[in-house]
């Protein structure tokens, strides 16, 4: 486990622009960045530059986070939750090293939050901003491969097509079998991937008071949601959207409220449940 | 020949930039929240800080620029050019940005909306103002707000809060505002209603 609150130790490298990336690019998102925070749920196109990690790593949310990032910040990165995994550890450094900024584990002394795949359990406040690694921005994209067609139904609001694939998982399964990336309805008008995070959290991002930013590397795509904005996963009237519970609590710290990870811990299928997100269970400990 | 002295830019450019981007995004992300920019460039006398500091942040080469002909003087088209590069432009349709004082007539005429398919290819416009608060109340509602909020700009035209309910109604193309005055400046995105 990493100790609470790391402080990689803060000196630049020279061989760098503050940041990684150069002026001219971060101006280029920073206005991406207002359009999106403009039209809350429509993914803004952008110029994505090629980043020190391959795509899938977090690239588009790297980015994001370098044209936001600066001195005063203390940064987060998550990646299932989990401060101690490869990713999070490799981009918590990456920012230590080119942007001289403080690291943190503590979802509350953070300003900015990068993840992958999960919001944190611990209720987010005003003037934070969290930062969503996107794979596959265009939730209608398993539906419609087409852009062009996809860009048309999101400029007519034309969302038939994704309540028909709801309905026929009902129809197959007896529920709306979706258990990730969950799709939602932001501010009333656009559908929204809110990246692969467990449907659990989708709750969270509605009316957040943090700012919530998502970048999409790959496809080269920003878009936002504003705080207090709302964001409603989509269901039926019949079969309203429910998240997943446990019949099991945390091993580790009892906890019955949170997102559980099942881990096989010996070669007879032993099973235990521990918290997704480490900052919160070793919080409870 | 002309002597007047080129008003400084940024003492910081990558930090500065990177602060009043977060104090912009800010504003953005909270309609009505006034927003303190106190690193902000004084700018040259007819532009605010604050829209220096807007311009100086967001426009380069790649963001074609209207000024209205109170701001279009020579210290400013100095200014904005040497320090970033801006093509000025008569032509509003073709402006990424654009500065306007008081909001007066009608305001948003001729700007680009974007499109449906593409409703970030949008102006965004920066109107300087008297005051950010002390004028006729209004009320804000929308993505970013808490309920709703109270606004109290100062020096607008009569027409300008109808212009900015048929802006709205454009949703989800319409041009985004930023008010500025001083060091201080509110935004109003497109998305927020406002009922004067």
């Amino acid at each position: 486990m990493p100790d609470a609150t790391i402080q990689d130790t803060p000196s630049q490298d020279a061989a760098y622009n503050y940041g990684y990336l150069d002026e001219q690019t971060k101006r280029m998102i920073r206005r991406a960045i207002l359009k999106a925070v403009a039209v809350p749920g429509y993914q803004v196109p952008f110029g994505g530059r090629e980043m020190p990690l391959p795509y899938g790593w977090g690239t588009g949310g790297i980015q994001v986070t370098a044209a936001i990032i600066g001195r005063e910040d203390t940064l987060k990165v998550i990646d299932q939750g989990a401060d101690d995994t490869t990713n999070a550890v490799s981009i918590r450094r990456f920012f230590a090293r080119v942007a001289q900024v403080a690291t943190t584990t503590h979802t509350k002394e953070a300003t900015i939050i990068q993840t992958r795949h999960r919001v944190p359990e611990t209720p987010l406040t005003d003037g934070q901003i969290l930062v969503f690694q996107v794979p596959i921005p265009e939730p209608l994209r398993m539906l419609e491969p087409r852009e062009t067609e996809t860009r048309t139904l999101h400029a007519l609001s034309e969302y038939g097509v994704m309540q028909v694939s709801l309905y026929e998982s009902i129809a197959r399964h007896g529920r709306i079998a979706k258990t990730y990336n969950y799709p939602v309805m932001v501010n009333g008008r656009y559908i929204m991937s809110p990246s692969p995070i467990p449907k659990f959290d989708n709750p969270k991002l509605d009316r957040s008071p943090a700012l919530q930013l998502y970048g999409a590397g790959r496809e080269k795509r920003i878009y936002a949601v504003p705080p207090h904005t709302p964001v409603n996963s989509l269901d039926f009237d019949d079969h309203p959207f429910e998240v997943e519970t446990w019949t099991e609590s945390c091993e580790l710290c009892g906890s019955t409220e949170s997102f559980l990870d099942e881990m096989i811990v010996d070669d007879t299928g032993k099973r235990l449940f521990v918290c997704s997100d480490t900052d919160y269970c070793e919080s409870r400990r | 020949m002309s002597t007047t002295l080129l008003a400084p830019g940024f003492a910081d450019p990558s930090h500065d930039a990177q602060r009043l981007f977060r104090g912009v995004l800010d504003a953005f992300s909270h309609p009505g929240r006034i927003v303190e920019l106190p690193d902000a460039p004084a700018g040259p006398g007819t532009l605010s800080p604050a829209a220096s500091a807007f311009l100086l942040t967001f426009a380069d080469r790649e963001t074609p620029l209207w000024l209205e002909a109170g701001v279009d003087r020579q210290e400013v088209r100095d200014f904005l050019r040497f320090h970033a590069g801006t093509p000025l432009v008569q032509a509003r349709e073709a402006a990424t940005f654009a500065v306007i004082i008081g909001g007066g007539g009608e305001p948003f005429a001729g700007f680009a909306i974007g499109t449906d398919t593409y409703p970030d290819r949008a102006a965004t416009l920066v109107i300087e103002v008297p005051a950010l608060d002390g004028g006729p109340i209004t009320t804000w509602r929308g993505p970013g707000v808490d309920g709703e909020v109270q606004v109290a700009i100062d020096g607008l035209g009569d027409g300008f809060w109808p212009a900015w309910t048929a802006n709205h109604a454009l949703f989800p193309c319409g041009v985004d505002l930023v008010f500025a005055s001083g060091s201080r400046l509110i935004a109003l995105p497109r998305s927020v209603a406002v009922e004067a």
